[in-house]
């Protein structure tokens, strides 16, 4: 048997976040990270998240996981509100969450462990998990022998040793150079069509997400709001070769603008008013700091 | 893949060095049987002397080298400014004196009471400090409720204790084991604490996604995490340990070293305050070695962490 058989329950697996918002602080030092949004993953499907630095994309993405509570609205798992984390929902996080003092192995058995399973079925699981990374002869390794991408692997099946039946990943390519990150995402598609899991997926990048998705979710500068929903049209098994395509490239130049305004927006809301055509004059030779 | 059935339920230790079955490929090449001799041991031992560690070695017996010259030439002389060498026992002397001494009953039962002491009191404070420290660092409110009587008796050094301590238990013996505690007890306390801080945590949070219950959270992550801090502590909690134990066999003490070392100089015995001195010393020493080798062996992926030596 391979693992991901085990994941062959195609009808769980649905977040639903409703009409959800977050604050932060109180009073004066209030901060509205997340104004309010509503999004859905159905069950097997990958649908990124994308929008400037600080929109509050990680946060959206705790509250599934169950560390921040939202200050309005509520999100469900598959129907159930979600108050704390758990491992129904696997999570790869931004920097590396690897346990330093674990072997590769141990790491990957960490999830089954704390449900009890006995050490004979853990190692059996973890090994048929890190033969799928392709990283069977580092089980007895540890983390910090490893290169990133490696790391983020372990960190990718670490999460699915408890069969859960959503993945959460924030940026978790975000560390690794392109070419590898070019190589994780072929690894991810491949995992994701074996588990038929669903995935929210955090990026930053635009052909990253593309690649991946079946949907995307464009956020606005912060307070983060939904500023537009696209569908990827394109079949699977994606391959590289199709990032040439007339498609690909069309998708990649209607985010682009969408994505523009608001990392725009973002970084100085001033430049908004005063239009784009104004920038490139603006900046000068001496830089973009005569903006401010 | 299942677990193979000839496989015994013994779960397999960490290294996957289950011992192949006899009837395996390893049949095929015959000639390479592992015999124990002379020759491979010595080999295998040899692999562990490296340039690197000779180095350290010759430098080490530079350093303790260096000191004795000291004492040797210092006393040769009877070197006169300022320090006086006049009455220091020769190291010939003192050698002297550890060979009459060094063996006799009185001397041996002094060890090893003071080892007796520390070792109680060193273990209570760990067996305190840990605990304490991780729920410390871990809970806002444990630390509001504890802190503030930690800050306060944390600057009053060992020493201080003595005649509370003296006041306060049914026995001598229970005082200088509580001095002994003392000394120890507060490194071991804030380095568990600066520990859990200094903790990732970004680690915590993954282990609550793999459905780690409190318990398990302490159990798994906090002290493994903390580990290394810990340690720093019962290093630095050990030599601390020994300094409170001298002082308080000095002025309370009936036996131990520190006595031993006091009663010397009440009685003029110049060569046994010198071995008293260096026997601390000696088991300061080995102290602090057993802390630092039991923790290379809790801790093997120290070595490979950014900044190991590996
Ligand atoms: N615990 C917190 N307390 C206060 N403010 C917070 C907290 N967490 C996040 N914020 C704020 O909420 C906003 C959204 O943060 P979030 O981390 O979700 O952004 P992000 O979209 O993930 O950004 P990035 O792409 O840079 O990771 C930010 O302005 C941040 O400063
Ligand atoms: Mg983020």
């Amino acid at each position: 048997m391979s693992v991901a058989e085990a994941h062959a329950d195609t009808s769980k697996g649905c977040i639903d976040i409703r009409n959800t918002g977050v604050t932060f602080g109180s009073d004066e030092s209030e901060i509205v990270a997340v104004k309010e949004v509503s999004i859905n993953v159905q069950p097997g499907e990958f649908v990124s998240l994308i929008g400037p630095s600080g929109c509050g994309k990680s946060t959206l993405l705790s509250i599934v996981a169950g560390f921040v509570k939202p200050t309005r609205g509520e999100a469900l798992l598959d129907g159930k509100k979600i108050t704390k984390p758990g491992s129904d929902r696997g999570v790869v996080f931004q920097q590396y969450s690897l346990f330093p003092w674990l072997s590769v192995r141990k790491n990957v058995e960490f999830g089954l462990k704390m449900a009890g399973v006995d050490q004979n079925r853990r190692n059996a699981t973890a090994r048929s998990l890190l033969d799928l990374a392709g990283l069977l002869s580092f089980e007895n390794h540890y983390p910090d022998q490893l290169s990133g991408g490696m790391k983020q692997r372990i960190g990718i099946v670490r999460a699915l040793a408890t069969s859960p039946q959503v993945l959460l990943m924030d940026e978790p390519f975000g560390a690794l150079d392109t070419q590898t990150r070019v190589v994780m995402q072929e690894i991810l598609t491949n995992i994701w069509q074996q588990f038929r899991i669903s995935v929210l997926f955090i990026t930053h990048d635009i052909e990253e997400s593309i690649f991946l998705s079946d949907r995307i979710y464009v956020m606005t500068a912060r307070p983060g709001r939904i500023k537009a929903e696209i569908k990827v049209p394109l079949p699977r098994p994606r391959t590289p070769e199709m990032t040439d395509t007339p498609e690909f490239m069309n998708l990649v130049q209607e985010l682009k603008g969408l994505i523009r305004e608001e990392s725009l927006a973002a970084m100085a809301p001033e430049i908004k008013d005063r239009g784009l055509s104004g920038f490139g004059m603006k900046v000068g030779p001496k830089g973009v700091g005569e903006l401010y | 893949m299942t677990s193979t059935p000839e496989k015994p339920e013994a779960p397999v230790a960490e290294g996957q060095a289950a011992p192949a079955p006899a009837a395996g490929p390893a049949a095929a090449e015959p000639e390479v049987v592992p015999t124990l001799s002379f020759r491979t041991v010595a080999r295998s031992l040899l692999k562990h002397v490296t340039r690197d560690r000779i180095i350290t070695l010759l430098l080490g017996c530079i350093s303790i080298g260096a000191l004795f010259l000291v004492w040797y030439l210092g006393t040769k002389y009877r070197f006169e400014f300022y320090i006086r060498f006049k009455n220091v026992p020769t190291p010939a002397e003192v050698f002297h004196q550890l060979t009459q001494v060094g063996l006799s009953n009185k001397y041996l039962v002094n060890i090893a009471i003071s080892v007796r002491r520390i070792l109680t009191g060193f273990f209570i404070a760990i067996a305190i400090g840990v605990p304490l420290g991780l729920l410390i660092g871990k809970y806002e409110r444990v630390r509001d409720l504890c802190m503030p009587c930690v800050e306060i008796l944390r600057p009053i050094p060992a020493i201080a204790w003595v005649p509370m301590s003296i006041m306060l238990w049914p026995n001598n013996e229970a005082a200088i084991v509580f001095i002994t505690f003392i000394g120890a007890f507060f490194p071991i306390l804030l380095n568990t604490i600066h520990g859990v801080h200094s903790l990732d945590g970004v680690l915590v949070r993954a282990g609550r996604c793999l459905g780690a219950n409190e318990a398990q959270l302490f159990w798994n992550v906090i002290l493994p995490g903390s580990l290394p801090h810990i340690f720093t502590g019962l290093a630095v909690g050990m030599g601390v340990a020994w300094v409170s134990l001298i002082a308080a066999e000095m002025i309370s003490g009936q036996f131990g070293v520190g006595y031993f070392t006091w009663e010397a100089y009440s009685l003029v015995d110049y060569p046994a305050i010198m071995l008293g001195m260096i026997t601390i010393g000696v088991l300061g020493l080995a102290c602090s070695g057993v802390i630092r080798l039991v923790g290379y062996f809790l801790m093997p992926w120290l070595s490979y962490a950014p900044g190991g030596n590996r």
